[in-house]
């Protein structure tokens, strides 16, 4: 497997980071760190420091450490050491160098991806330790840049990727008629009322995989599914916000989400294939607003094509040949149990399918979850040193194709499998799903 | 509605016509618009040439266009669309498209108290408002929540007012934002601005604003508020224009603020969507008062009741009285009215109605795919294919339904004590 040579993940130039401290003093990073932990994160924070036995079994769980050969300081529970239990050690009293190196290891050695917390015996949520201290970072304004850069998008535009609201329903309607080159009575309905589904995407679809929205339009009008998309912002359903510790940002974009669904008087929304957007609109996100729950159903893509297929709704007129293997998400595979629903899902579009190992709720992250894959080019090589088993386990399956519900999972195994040579394509399930399904001869 | 004085409030049913004589002249069809008299029902359709047009009451407009959507009619009973036209957009009104042509055209807004319609427009590659095809001079690098006076005489716009590079965050946080009023900008400029508004005399806007990472305020007319927050929802105008009232977050709660000043003892988990009666007497929004428990507040006072799941914008009764809410718990939609819900509830329900007495409430609502008419929690009459929200005589006794059953478009005037008893 190939090595990443001659890198100092110390020495990274990024101006997120290295520019952004010069502007710090100690007194400012002290007031932060106590608002922080006395304001908004006292008691759970607590409880997890206070029952951490320090016994290291959270760190075989880490695809950071066991990727590095085991370099302890890549343990979660070094990773916590190294910058929560530090700065309430010296009650935030760090200098700016010091919280340079909080947030490399916050940002890009974390995915949030909670394997850990599942091997604690106390079960203590490592991730949220990590995320307390990016909000830290966060309000002093030490981010990675292309992480910021995406937080940024989300408060100005309600879209990770700076779409504006002209270029969001050009891509609708040139989509539809993309679609119906092959179905000609595909429609993409924009902000119809009443309708039984309001389907969401995040950013990059419409940006740079459009293709995605006119294969879900196939499905949607083979299934007979009353649907729209909304025409104006709330559309987008990812959150980097909540990742970069900007939950000011988070609630504003999940909010005009939530509201963009209620006004147009859907029943359910249906989200593409993201897991930190599930996140984001069904946990995080929420939750910062006061919600319990999601207000209005919301079904995850992986649900949606299960009901699809489970109910006959679409069926397969001939399954896909490659063959396949697959990546749980971890926010929808670990956080939400999917895993025996990807898998109905993939053996009826699929036959040829060998499953990973480890799997479900004990698969590995792709690393570029927990926005570690917005952190930019400049950490791409520390993914890369991070994800090394996670190679190792597709390798294994010798499988030609991996199938990733998710886009952070999709854009970080695509480089896995350049940086290391694997050989493999990597699909969403709706790439797959609009080829094999059947279209009833009066759709077209 | 506007122009309601115009409507015909002569009570009986009236069969408009059968749909179906408007949809079979299409390979394809879009949603139906209703007018707010419910005199007429229009499609926008496509046509075997693949050209889109409209149909107002079985007449089609004389012009088509390569695409059109968004067919609606306003508040004074103009029918618009979208429609392209030589790769460039315009809006057509009743059939007549405005002489400008833009790269693209969008979300049309309504003013309340005159027929002005406005859009979203972008012209090489820059973004601007345009009111009654007078587009904005200035135009933006970038530009979102746009909104229009009441008059129709102004608009306000959060807009870019300066470039910004790839993933430049430090000048993202000098501030790159501003808020234009008919097209010039505030002096101010600030990290974000959010969802401008009118003062009811058309003379002030409010909006909110970013000043720091974690630092959010009011501003009214580039004046902004001395006090920071946590963060701040979507502000408000009393009616006499007087004051702005927003809630803030304040101290790790939600608080509400006029004039900077915090005026609601409550501490809420969140608070948001402030109204006024009318006249201004009452101040009511929604409220959580405990995690995960919303409901209404009116001057500080929630209702007894509480819903888990959502509760949307309160409406006041014409007298100011009485308000009531769309509310949804364990996904089921009912309505709550002086905080007693209904002990019905339903698949979907839309905005709660009042007659023009304060006296009852109505709203459409949805049960197992039909649409029907609710008064006070009780299902009055329907099972409608479609149905649009009822209208009130403004002064008076009747009540406008427009509804399609059984494959004609109905439009009935009925007497609310006939109806309601």
């Amino acid at each position: 497997m190939a090595e990443v040579r001659g890198f100092d993940e110390s020495k990274v130039d990024d101006a997120g980071l290295n520019e952004s401290i010069k502007k710090l003093t100690p007194e400012k990073i002290q007031r932060v760190v106590q608002r922080v932990f006395n304001k908004e994160s006292a008691a759970r924070l607590q409880v997890y420091l206070n029952t951490c036995v320090h016994c290291g079994l959270c760190a075989e769980a880490c695809h950071t450490y066991v990727s590095r050969d085991h370099d302890p300081r890549f343990a979660p529970v070094s990773k916590v050491r190294d910058t929560i239990w530090e700065l309430i050690k010296n009650k935030g009293k760090v200098e700016p160098e010091k919280i340079k190196d909080m947030a490399r290891i916050a940002f890009t050695e974390c995915g949030a991806c909670r394997r850990c917390s599942m091997y604690c015996p106390f079960g203590i949520d490592i991730a949220y330790l990590i995320l307390v201290m990016r909000r830290i970072c966060n309000l002093l304004g030490v981010v990675p840049k292309y992480l910021q850069d995406t937080t940024n998008s989300h408060a100005a535009t309600m879209n990770q990727m700076w779409v504006h609201q002209d270029e969001w329903i050009d891509t609708l309607q040139w989509q539809e008629e993309e679609a119906q080159f092959e179905m000609p009575n595909v429609r993409i309905p924009l902000d119809k009322e009443g309708a039984d589904v309001m389907y969401s995407v995040i950013a990059p679809e419409p940006k740079i995989l459009a293709q995605l929205l006119g294969n879900m339009a196939q499905i949607m009008t083979v299934a007979g599914i009353d649907w729209t998309m909304p025409a104006t912002d709330g559309w987008d359903n990812s959150n980097m916000a909540m990742y970069s510790g900007d939950f000011e940002v988070m609630g504003r974009v999940e909010k005009l989400h939530w509201e963009t669904a209620a006004r147009l008087k859907v029943k359910k929304v249906v989200m593409g294939e993201c897991g930190h957007a599930f996140r984001g609109a069904v946990y995080d996100g929420p939750r910062w607003l006061g919600w319990q729950y999601p207000p209005i159903p919301m079904v995850h893509a992986i649900e949606f094509y299960y009901d699809l297929l489970k109910s006959g709704r679409i069926k397969v007129k001939e399954k896909y040949k490659e063959h396949v293997t697959v990546q749980d998400p971890c926010n929808t595979v670990r956080g939400r149990g999917l895993g025996h629903k990807l898998r109905y899902v993939i053996d009826q579009l699929c036959e040829n399918f060998t499953d990973i190992d480890p799997r479900f709720e004990h698969n590995y992250c792709c690393g570029a979850g927990g926005g570690t894959i917005n952190c930019g080019p400049p950490w791409k090589p520390t993914r890369m040193r991070s994800t090394r088993v996670k190679a190792e386990q597709f390798e294994r399956t010798g499988a030609g194709v991996i199938i990733t519900p998710c886009h952070n999972c999709h854009s970080g195994i695509e480089d896995i499998v350049g940086h290391y040579g694997l050989g493999m394509h990597v699909k969403f399930i709706n790439e797959i799903m609009v080829d094999v399904m059947e279209k009833p001869e009066d759709m077209g | 509605m506007a122009d309601a004085d115009k409507v015909n409030w002569q009570t009986g049913k009236q069969e408009i016509i059968d749909i179906n004589s408007l949809t079979n002249q299409f390979k394809r069809v879009d949603e139906y618009a209703v007018s707010p008299d419910g005199d007429k029902i229009a499609v926008l359709g496509q046509a075997e040439d693949d050209t889109f047009t409209a149909i107002v009451n079985g007449e089609k407009w004389p012009e088509s266009f390569e695409l059109a959507w968004y067919l609606r009619f306003t508040p004074h009973g103009h029918l618009i669309c979208l429609a392209r036209i030589d790769d460039m957009w315009t809006l057509v009104v009743d059939g007549k498209p405005w002489e400008n042509r833009f790269e693209f055209i969008w979300n049309p807004q309504f003013a309340k108290n005159s027929p002005a319609i406005a859009l979203a427009y972008k012209s090489e590659f820059e973004y601007g408002v345009v009111v009654d095809d007078k587009p904005w001079e200035n135009r933006f690098q970038a530009m979102r929540d746009f909104t229009l006076s009441p008059d129709g005489k102004h608009t306000a716009a959060t807009v870019q007012v300066e470039p910004l590079g790839e993933a430049d965050v430090f000048k993202f946080f000098e501030g790159v934002w501003s808020v234009a009023v008919d097209g010039k900008a505030w002096d101010s400029k600030y990290i974000n601005t959010w969802r401008p508004i009118f003062s009811p005399d058309n003379s002030s806007v409010a909006a909110e604003i970013r000043t720091d990472i974690a630092d959010y305020s009011l501003s009214v007319d580039s004046r902004d508020w001395s006090q920071k927050y946590g963060c701040v929802w979507e502000p408000v105008f009393s009616p006499d224009g007087s004051k702005v009232v927003a809630p803030v977050r304040h101290e790790g709660a939600w608080r509400m603020a006029a004039n900077g000043e915090l005026i609601w003892k409550t501490r809420f988990s969140q608070l948001w969507k402030p109204q006024f009666a009318p006249g201004g007497k009452k101040l009511a929004a929604i409220g959580s008062v405990e995690f995960g428990r919303w409901t209404i507040v009116i001057d500080d006072r929630p209702w007894g009741q509480t819903f888990r799941d959502m509760v949307l914008e309160p409406v006041f009764s014409p007298d100011g009285n009485r308000a009531a809410a769309v509310v949804k718990d364990e996904n089921r939609w009912t309505i709550c009215a002086d905080g007693k819900t209904w002990h019905q509830d339903f698949d979907m329900v839309w905005d709660p109605v009042f007659t023009a007495d304060s006296a009852r409430v109505l709203a459409k609502v949805e049960k197992d795919g039909k649409y029907h008419l609710a008064a006070d929690g009780s299902l009055k009459m329907g099972g409608f294919d479609k149905f649009w929200d009822p209208v009130v005589e403004p002064d008076g006794n009747n009540l406008l339904l427009r509804y399609i059953e059984d494959g004609k478009y109905i439009r009935e005037v009925k007497k609310v004590s006939d109806l309601l008893g």
